[in-house]
């Protein structure tokens, strides 16, 4: 009986495939491997049926509190996701094919990855995007890496209101490198400019600044942009792309190279993936860009097509010399980010954003009602806000947890000393009467 | 076709967003606020669907065409694969990092360290990191590994070059140098795997680790993969398995019984989840004992009482590789893939895949060049030299697949084999899926002989003939203007 899954061949196939190879079976033809090599155990359990093994899927999920009722962001974001992304980003002529290296038979993904591109540069407002990173926290890293290659330069600047997570990874890309990552720490949950401005000198190849930072505070950088040129350093902005649906772009700014992680562009929290990182820049900087790029050209007929380009800069060419090791990225995450993106359209994502941000700020008036209950910063936030709580955040955030709230991320384990801190995010999904019954219950919650 | 920004009309709408229940808020100051909405598309949802059904019909695909494309292990993805992965969509990665969080997310820490130690069985190593998101990313987080191995031995002076062989993959050079070591690469011995006598006279104190594919990208196995580990460790130097053809020997051979001490395995080859035309994957990486204090952070551990906790204490760790804890929807895919199978699924897997890579090795011998004609594993490198004698190269070969309704096979790597052709039809294709493709192919080495032109055309039946890669790239239009 053929008992296993997907493996279509009969014995008679087998039998008739053997002879033609001349070996007796199939066994034999691992005979290349020396006995002594042979696996010294192999303990999995037998298999079951796609039915049995659903089943224990459905009894892992449950196994998970449900319907936990998110006011947390830190980069992970609880958005509506348009049925059309679920069923288009499904199609399996997208999701089983490989990376499009035979052009002609690939037109779908390629010409895709085109629109996502151009998205993401209307977006940004910047020149030149690739076909995505792996994440947030990666594309921060190859961002500075970046800059340290069209400088030659060897310090990064990092602002320590961008999240722990992205300048975690950053601090682990770079560690081995012969690079200084200095870190500015945050005043208030904001930039603190004097002591960026008393770092910046000719070392500094670039400075990673957030908007909105890990406290939701918004800045214009434009004026850091040029203090950062100044100094002929690129400054580099890691942008949530939900607020782009109003906040003032990376490009208008004047910002070089823009990441973020694209989660929030119609993927689902997935216990924190798949996503996707994107990253566009100024033109001038496309031959140092990371990973795949998409670029458009004509067949010999003249017809427009597309393929992917500049792949001199890539493994597969440079091997080690190349900008960047990676080669799979979050192909399909990135399509579904641009089906969404094109899903809510231009105006409907200026929309979305002002709906965050009045949900916010509705939410941001009712929670501050609650005696001692403080804004901290005095920036303007998009859809998350840092409050000042009359006792300890972690054990207000562990206890309401237990009422189906969770009501915000701790600051205290990322930040020395604002541990009466927690950073609230209001999407367009809570309502007004889910955010009502949030403060009543954090009221409580502080009176107790 | 138009591009989804050619068929926009101004003040169309898509999807109509919840309404508001709240006020209003005062607007942004006008220095925070853009000049203009981001120039998105406005269309319609059926225009949106058409327009992306349509898009998707111009791509071949595993479910649509017979992939074999070397290296790259395109076989089927089960559709309940999806479903299970559905099931995770709700949960925040945000509430395990809560305090008193891990304990909500018992479910889905449970299947990621479930997973690992399903796949420290299958590799043969003691503990698996879920965090790397890809291949790649499982190759610079293994030999930060290794670096930061060193390191505590106090050796980080010491030691400076990662060692590869001129057939590995690029990633594995462009890892290793990521995380700080210069390269040395051994050539190929005309008996197809790393150069015996040359890797002895590289190897050095100076060693870092030695990276090595094996099954190697020739698709063979090497005989002499446990001396390779012996002399490495003999110089306090640690090897490295890209897993990227872990297919060939699941159950058969496990990496950490050779002796290999890092281990990356690409769930989106071996492990069925799709390759979403490029990416998601995932790159779990695999150690042995001696290197689990070096892992990403946070950790996943299980207490004496079976509660999963994340451990975020440990100052060995190299750090973090991403954002959360891995690519988890592609892990569940994989997790549900791995005991669907179960053992002797997954070693049926291996000697299938072996069997039909051979059998179109044998098939197909007759009219291809094969420089090495051992006994393959899951793939077989054959070389167009033969065609190439009529001025036919395997691009074009490659070409008139696609007409004939077949994904090419990798060609031009490895590079070490002249015009190559490397074709990994899987385990999950049938003997008349592959007897079509062999005629197939059969006829494009007749067809080079007889009507070479013919070759030169192809593909003829596309969106799109041959497109000009030189224009592409001198002009660098990446992105719509407009």
């Amino acid at each position: 009986m053929n008992d296993s899954h997907y493996c279509p061949h009969t014995p008679e196939d087998i039998a008739e495939m053997l002879s033609v190879i001349g070996a007796a079976s199939v066994e034999e033809l691992f005979a290349p491997i020396p006995a002594e090599l042979r696996a010294k155990s192999f303990n999995l359990p037998a298999g079951m049926s796609e039915f049995e093994a659903f089943s224990r899927m459905q009894a892992i999920a449950a196994d998970n509190t449900q319907g936990v009722t998110n006011y947390i962001g830190g980069g992970f974001y609880d958005h509506i996701i348009p049925s059309v992304v679920d069923h288009l980003s499904g199609r399996a002529e997208f999701y089983t094919a490989y990376t499009p290296y035979q052009p002609e038979c690939s037109q779908g993904t390629l010409q895709a990855l085109f629109e996502y591109q151009t998205a993401i540069c209307r977006l940004t407002g910047l020149d030149v995007s690739n076909a995505s990173l792996y994440d947030g926290g990666t594309a921060c890293a190859e961002a500075a890496m970046m800059a340290l290659r069209v400088t030659g330069r060897h310090k990064i600047v990092v602002d320590g209101c961008v999240s722990p997570f992205f300048r975690q990874v950053l601090k682990t890309y770079l560690f081995n490198q012969d690079v200084e990552v200095v870190e500015i720490a945050p005043q208030k949950g904001q930039l603190d400019h004097a002591a960026l401005a008393a770092l910046l000198d000719g070392s500094v190849a670039a400075v990673l600044v957030q908007n909105p930072n890990f406290f939701g505070s918004i800045e214009d950088f434009t004026a850091l942009a040029e203090q950062v040129h100044g100094v002929g350093a690129l400054l580099i902005g890691s942008v949530y792309p939900i607020s782009l649906g109003i906040v003032k772009s990376p490009g208008e700014m004047g910002i070089d190279i823009a990441v973020g992680d694209g989660q929030s562009l119609g993927n689902p929290l997935s216990f924190g993936g798949p996503s996707f990182g994107y990253i566009a820049a100024k033109k001038k900087l496309i031959r140092n860009m990371p990973g795949r790029i998409v670029g458009e050209t004509v067949d010999k007929n003249g017809k427009r097509g597309y393929v992917l380009t500049l792949q001199a800069r890539e493994q597969h060419i440079k091997r080690h010399k190349a900008t960047s090791n990676i080669c799979s990225n979050q192909g399909l995450c990135a399509l579904r980010g641009l089906i969404f993106l094109s899903s809510v359209g231009k105006e409907g994502l200026a929309d979305l954003a002002r709906l965050n941000r009045d949900k916010a700020e509705y939410a941001k008036e009712q929670l501050t009602r609650i005696p001692g209950v403080s804004v901290l910063q005095t920036t303007v936030t998009f859809n998350e806000f840092t409050l000042t709580l009359p006792k300890n955040a972690a054990a207000v955030v562990t206890g309401l947890l237990d009422r189906g709230i969770a009501a915000g991320v701790p600051l205290g384990q990322y930040y020395h000393g604002l541990e009466n801190c927690m950073a609230v995010t209001v999407t367009e999904k809570r309502t007004k009467k889910e955010i009502d019954l949030f403060a009543k219950e954090l009221e409580v919650a502080l009176c107790n | 076709m138009q591009l989804i920004y050619e068929k926009s009309v101004p003040g169309r709408r898509g999807v109509k967003l919840p309404a508001s229940d709240v006020p209003v808020a005062s607007a942004l100051p006008a220095t925070l606020l853009r000049t203009e909405p981001a120039g998105l598309a406005e269309v319609s949802e059926l225009d949106l669907v058409r327009h992306f059904t349509n898009l998707s019909r111009r791509n071949f695909s595993v479910d649509t065409n017979f992939y074999p494309l070397g290296s790259c292990t395109m076989k089927y993805n089960a559709k309940v694969l999806e479903n299970a992965a559905a099931l995770f969509a709700p949960f925040h990665p945000m509430t395990a990092l809560l305090p008193g969080g891990a304990e909500l997310c018992q479910g889905t820490l449970g299947m990621l360290y479930d997973l690992g130690r399903m796949l420290a069985d299958i590799t043969g190593m003691d503990e698996v990191t879920p965090q790397p998101l890809a291949g790649a990313h499982g190759e610079l987080t293994g030999i930060m590994l290794v670096s930061a191995y060193h390191a505590a031995r106090g050796n980080s002076g010491k030691k400076k070059y990662v060692v590869v062989p001129d057939s590995s993959h690029g990633t594995n050079p462009a890892s290793a140098a990521m995380a700080g070591y210069e390269i040395v690469t051994i050539p190929t011995a005309p008996y197809g795997d790393m150069d015996l006598e040359l890797f002895k006279a590289a190897m050095s104190d100076e060693v870092a680790a030695v990276m090595m594919t094996c099954p190697n990208t020739l698709g063979l196995f090497n005989p002499h993969i446990k001396e390779i580990c012996d002399i490495a460790h003999s110089h306090d130097a640690l090897m490295y398995y890209d897993g990227a053809n872990l297919n060939a020997i699941m159950g058969k051979v496990r990496p950490g019984d050779v002796g290999f001490d890092v281990v990356h395995v690409n769930l989106h080859k071996t492990f069925g989840t799709p390759h979403g035309g490029g990416g998601p994957g995932s790159g779990p990486v695999g150690v042995k004992k001696a290197l689990i204090p070096f892992l990403p952070q946070p950790r996943i551990v299980r207490d004496d009482n079976g509660t999963l906790l994340l451990q975020t204490d440990n100052k060995g760790t190299v750090g973090r590789m991403a954002n959360f804890f891995g690519n988890f929807g592609v892990m569940a895919k994989a997790y549900a893939y791995i005991i669907m199978l179960g053992r002797e699924g997954l070693i049926r897997a291996s000697e299938q895949a072996v069997l039909n890579a051979n059998y179109i090795k044998e098939r197909l011998k007759p009219y291809y060049d094969l420089p090495y004609k051992m006994t393959c594993m899951h793939e077989c490198v054959f070389s167009a030299s033969r065609q190439l004698e009529h001025g036919v190269h395997a691009i074009d070969i490659a070409k008139f697949l696609i007409d004939r309704g077949y994904h090419p096979p990798t060609v031009y790597f490895p590079m070490i084999v002249k015009e190559a052709i490397m074709i990994e039809p899987t385990e999950t294709e049938s003997k008349a899926t592959m007897d079509a493709f062999i005629e197939t192919m059969i006829e494009a080495a007749k067809a080079a002989e007889n009507n070479p032109q013919a070759l030169h055309d192809a593909p003829l039946t596309m969106p799109v003939s041959r497109l000009d890669e030189t224009k592409a790239a001198r002009e660098q239009n990446v992105c719509c203007i407009g």
